[in-house]
């Protein structure tokens, strides 16, 4: 898989003449996970000590969406508060996430994840039709050209509609809910997250077979 | 608790959607948000290369054929809960001074108990599998390279914006 680097950056000489790599590329996933797991955990407590806020991500979108532009009398009562009070730590928040996969990417190189699952997923996947484990995703579902598929289209849009609804309506997502709720040991995050699981095995064995298959 | 804070908070009318609205306080400074943007560097890198951003991984966990996922998660929340009971239990404030308060999530007025947590919950996790990603991951993606995500944002986006339209009309 072709990795990208910063021009100028992070050039390495070789055998075979000049060719492009990034400048961490010896740190490159997939972190396990008793190293990723405790460095996510500690968001927690860096968020709660820095400024008393919690760590969740999607109430993001309901700030993207009071922060858009549109006529007042368009906007649902849900979407119509000051976005720049309580929001704008938490954009900023998520602005570092998009600069950290920029980087992350840029430096240490995108994790070829198809090729370090499990066999038994691999074999599965491949069940269903999926031949490209070259990379972080299967280009064959995720990409400019199957977005124009009836399957694309449904992964790609209709999966992120229902992140954004689903988690909204639950009052949060994955951060909020299976780590910050839990962490905090709220029983209504717990019926959350087991709601994620219920969805989940839903579509891996229900739709996905029926739609891919 | 009473809410201590002595914030105006105009988020009166969804403060049951959104932790981050009840957690509104003074005007955050900019040393902070250059806090909050390091943080979120910090976990865009950790999403990425421990590969919890990768559809594979999301199928792996869904089909429970590694530990991998788990024990992501699983470590996560230890860390984050034994963090949050010595910030608790020693009284520790912010960096502002302001005491730190996580406020309990409530479990609403429907007569079909906990309806937003495992309705929203199921519909959220039918999301996560089809994309492969939950909102975090959205971003550090994006910023990755993989522009394609853009429509998938748009479609969140569309989907806060739908729940917010029908939200009076939805079980809580």
């Amino acid at each position: 898989m072709r990795r990208a680097g910063i021009a100028g950056f992070a050039w390495i000489s070789t055998f075979d003449g000049w060719i492009e790599r990034p400048m961490f590329e010896s740190l490159a996933g997939p972190w396990p996970w008793y190293v990723a797991g405790p460095l996510i955990g500690l968001v927690v407590p860096f968020l709660l000590l820095l400024g008393g806020k919690v760590f969740g991500i999607s109430a993001n979108l309901r700030h993207m969406c009071a922060a858009t532009p549109t006529p007042e009398r368009w906007k649902p009562s849900f979407l119509k508060y000051d976005w720049k009070k309580s929001g704008v730590w938490n954009l900023t928040f998520i602005l570092g996430i998009f600069l950290g996969g920029f980087l992350a990417v840029q430096l240490i190189g995108m994790p070829d994840a198809g090729q370090h699952i499990s066999e038994a997923t691999r074999a599965d996947l491949q069940a269903l039709g999926i031949q490209d484990f070259s990379g972080i995703l299967p280009t064959e579902l995720f990409s400019w050209e199957t977005l124009l598929s009836p399957v694309g289209l449904f992964l790609i849009v209709g999966g992120g509609f229902l992140v954004g609804f689903g988690a909204r309506y639950a009052g949060g997502c994955t951060s909020g809910h299976a780590i910050s709720g839990l962490a905090d040991l709220q029983l209504p995050s717990l019926v959350a997250v087991l709601g994620f699981f219920a969805g989940g095995l839903l579509v891996t064995f229900g739709v996905l077979p029926l739609i891919l298959g | 608790m009473a809410n201590q804070t002595t914030t105006r908070g105009r988020a009166g009318t969804g403060t049951q959607g959104a932790t981050a609205t009840a957690q509104a306080g003074p005007v955050v400074s900019p040393l902070a948000l250059m806090g909050y943007l390091l943080i979120g560097m910090y976990l865009g890198v950790i999403f990425v290369q421990s590969e919890v951003v990768s559809w594979f991984r999301i199928q792996e966990m869904f089909r429970f054929q590694s530990f991998h996922m788990y024990g992501i998660i699983g470590m996560a929340v230890a860390v984050g809960a034994i963090s949050v009971q010595i910030i608790k239990r020693m009284g520790i404030t912010s960096a502002t001074g302001e005491p730190i308060k996580l406020s309990p999530k409530q479990w609403g007025d429907s007569r079909i108990p906990g309806a937003r947590y495992w309705i929203g919950g199921t519909l959220f996790g039918i999301g996560w599998a089809l994309l492969g990603a939950c909102p975090g991951p959205i971003f550090a993606l994006l910023g990755g390279g993989v522009s394609v995500l853009v429509m998938a944002l748009l479609g969140a986006l569309a989907g806060t914006w739908a729940y917010s339209a029908m939200r009076s009309k939805l079980p809580h």
